[in-house]
């Protein structure tokens, strides 16, 4: 099973010609991925990857000739909210946008548009999602996963990898690790993934990393109270030392009005049962604290 | 991207807001001149306000009326130079003082639970929102604006009914909330806020009072992302308050923030920039900056940034926390050996660098005879003894 991407996935990349979108859809093919067609307008009947992967014009034709079912885009910030409409258009369920740096007013409709064609979007500003050992979009390095059944969210980059990283060196694999992305406006939370989560059954248990701003790891812990009691939990939380009112990178990022900050993020965890951990490093160790057993 | 209230009030005032006349003056001359134009044009009193980018400069007496044109220069001249908050002032704002029968709130915000945009109203203006949030959240009204049609008349409309406005004045509200939502739009605003809203009385042509809805203050926060569509916001940033190595990290692409600390932090990545300051914290010593190299940082990008680190004087420590995936760690490496032996002065620095090209980085830093660590506990564990140890 897995969550998000897996077996099934048939994926075709949005800017595959461009210098991420073809470093990236390397890697992606070379864990195993079934990349089915990329895009690139005006480009429609050539191939890339060397030679491997049919170009097409439209997402809409990589849908009816190649039979891709998930995207994934690299295109840059100006053209990516178009490209995420085009795949919803072309019906395709499943979009992961690594893109960084699209205004977040453009992402207002988009995400309506996604929602009322009950499609997902992942991102944008996101790594994207590995299931170890089916299939791999995005930027997540392959070297840092193992497979396995404790499923993983996050809003950074880099830092899941040191999280996710420190779980398979303890020897905990991964069911799936998804990137949610950092920005203020982003098609799926962690609420939506902690459900997606809780209904695969071949996860059995989950490590949540938030930073900074917004209100989502709150609502996220009062869904673990209620639904994952069960479920062995852990969770780290950055941006413990970060000065109120001042952006930390990331779009999202940001403690305004006295909401957001790390201590009621982590008040709120550990009020759900579930265990916070001080540095990445200890995720594993809460994890089998919590009574996991790989 | 914050903007001063005058360049908010001009994006206002572009959208048709109702928004009274104001100069912007530098010197207690300018406050002089200004405020004698605003008298000839019959003011009874003028107001004086600090352009600063902090909240709270009424407090700190930032703003203060005059009763006649040499009045406004002295009143000037008490403002200009004043410090707000480590903001010395440079400019203030001038016009003239209105006469104000009740204050409102009205603001817009992106939402990110609703991924919409709302608008916020109460009848408790005048005050900061975060305070009426915390003491009296039931007076703050709210509408979320529709995905993709916008604020609708009736949604405006109800907010004002809310906050107990009515005829004439509910009309208006309703194109000052439609306003302020085509403000966001039109310039990529994260925050669009008029506080006070204010009924204003004033005499009309035929000698009677009428009362009516004027902007008397405006905050307006630009989307950082949506800058680059805007190339005219650009001449709104304000030069005079951006700290200069502020100004050389955004030029080179680094996020960048300034701490008390004593240990410069160099790192790939938002969340784990944040993470290294925390460990940092977490082992017994202080971050002297958040400091996010990028995706993909090449060596120029590393030599900046060990500037930037290096421009601080209190930064005893340096510690950098690389994690490769579209970054490779041996170009990090380099990089830093490379500023490493331009560096003006000594600072002990520890390094890690694990992920892509790892394996090189870690022989170009022992050839370099830099002191390296293979977890982030240990590298924070490593950086706070240097720092301790360089401060004794």
């Amino acid at each position: 099973m897995s969550i998000l991407v897996g077996l099934d996935t048939r994926l075709v990349v949005q800017g595959i010609t461009g210098r991420e979108g073809e470093f990236h859809t390397r890697a992606s093919i070379a864990y195993g991925t079934k990349v089915v067609a990329g895009t690139r307008p005006g480009k429609g009947g050539q191939f890339a990857i060397d030679g491997t992967v049919p170009i097409f014009n439209t997402v809409a034709e990589a849908v009816l000739h190649a039979g891709a079912n998930t995207s994934v885009i690299y295109i840059p910030a100006a053209g990516a909210p178009d490209a995420i409409l085009e795949a919803v258009e072309a019906g395709i369920k499943t979009i992961i946008c690594i893109t960084e740096g699209i205004p977040a007013l453009d992402m207002i409709p988009v995400v309506e548009a996604v929602r009322r064609a009950d499609a997902r979007l992942i991102g944008p500003n996101c790594p994207g999602a590995t299931s170890p050992g089916r299939a791999k979009v995005g930027i997540i390095p392959a070297s840092v996963h193992k497979q396995g059944r404790a499923g993983v969210v996050s809003r950074s980059g880099t830092l899941t990898y040191e999280a996710v990283q420190a779980m398979t060196d303890a020897g905990i694999g991964q069911s799936t690790c998804v990137g949610i992305g950092g920005d203020p406006i982003i098609g799926t939370t962690f609420l939506d993934v902690l459900k997606l989560f809780h209904d695969d059954p071949e996860t059995d248990a989950i490590v949540m990393i938030g930073e900074i701003g917004g209100s989502a790891e709150e609502e996220a812990a009062a869904y673990a109270a209620e639904n994952l009691r069960g479920v062995p939990m852990a969770a780290f939380i950055a941006g413990r030392t970060a000065p109120p009112g001042r952006r930390m990178g990331h779009a999202g990022a940001i403690i305004s009005g006295g909401s957001g900050t790390a201590a009621g993020k982590i008040a709120a965890l550990e009020a759900a049962g579930i265990r916070v951990a001080d540095s990445p490093t200890q995720l594993p160790g809460l994890l089998l604290e919590a009574g996991y057993r790989p | 991207m914050k903007i001063q209230e005058a360049d908010a009030k001009s994006l206002l005032l572009a959208q048709g807001l109702p928004i009274p006349a104001w100069e912007v003056a530098r010197t207690p001359q300018e406050v002089g001149a200004a405020a004698e134009r605003f008298f000839a044009a019959g003011a009874e009193r003028v107001v004086v306000k600090a352009q600063v980018l902090v909240g709270g400069r009424g407090k700190a007496g930032g703003v203060k009326l005059a009763g006649n044109p040499a009045e406004a220069q002295q009143v000037g001249s008490r403002i200009l130079g004043m410090d707000i908050k480590g903001i010395t002032v440079r400019k203030v704002l001038v016009g003239a003082a209105a006469n104000i029968v009740k204050e409102y709130y009205l603001g817009a915000i992106v939402d990110r639970v609703s991924r919409r945009i709302v608008l916020m109203a109460s009848a408790e203006g005048g005050v900061e929102i975060e305070e009426v949030a915390r003491e009296n959240p039931g007076a703050i009204h709210r509408v979320a604006a529709d995905p993709q049609l916008g604020l609708l008349a009736f949604q405006a409309r109800g907010l004002g009914l809310a906050i107990g406005l009515r005829d004439p004045l509910l009309n208006p509200f309703v194109a000052i909330a439609q306003g302020l939502y085509a403000t966001m739009r039109a310039e990529d605003a994260d925050l669009v806020e008029v506080n006070p809203l204010a009924v204003v009385a004033e005499r009309g042509p035929d000698g009677a009072t009428v009362q009516r809805l004027v902007c008397l203050d405006a905050k307006i926060t630009l989307d950082d992302s949506g800058l680059a569509r805007h190339p005219g916001l650009e001449t709104m940033r304000d030069l005079d308050e951006e700290d200069p190595v502020d100004a050389k990290a955004r030029h080179l692409g680094i996020n960048f923030i300034h701490l008390e600390g004593t240990i410069g932090c160099m790192v790939n990545g938002a969340g784990l920039a944040m993470t290294t300051m925390d460990l940092v914290k977490h082992y017994g010593g202080e971050p002297a900056n958040f400091l996010d190299v990028g995706g993909g940082a090449r060596h120029e990008t590393v030599c900046g940034a060990m500037e930037l680190i290096l421009a601080d004087p209190n930064v005893q420590a340096i510690l950098v926390n690389i994690f490769g995936g579209i970054t490779r760690g041996d170009e990090v490496a380099a990089g830093l050996i490379e500023a490493r032996g331009e560096q003006a002065r000594e600072v002990p620095m520890v390094v890690r660098i694990v992920g892509t090209n790892a394996v090189e980085a870690a022989r170009l830093l022992r050839e370099a005879n830099l002191e390296t660590a293979n977890s982030l506990d240990e590298a924070a564990e490593k950086a706070v003894a240097l720092a301790k140890g360089a401060a004794r």
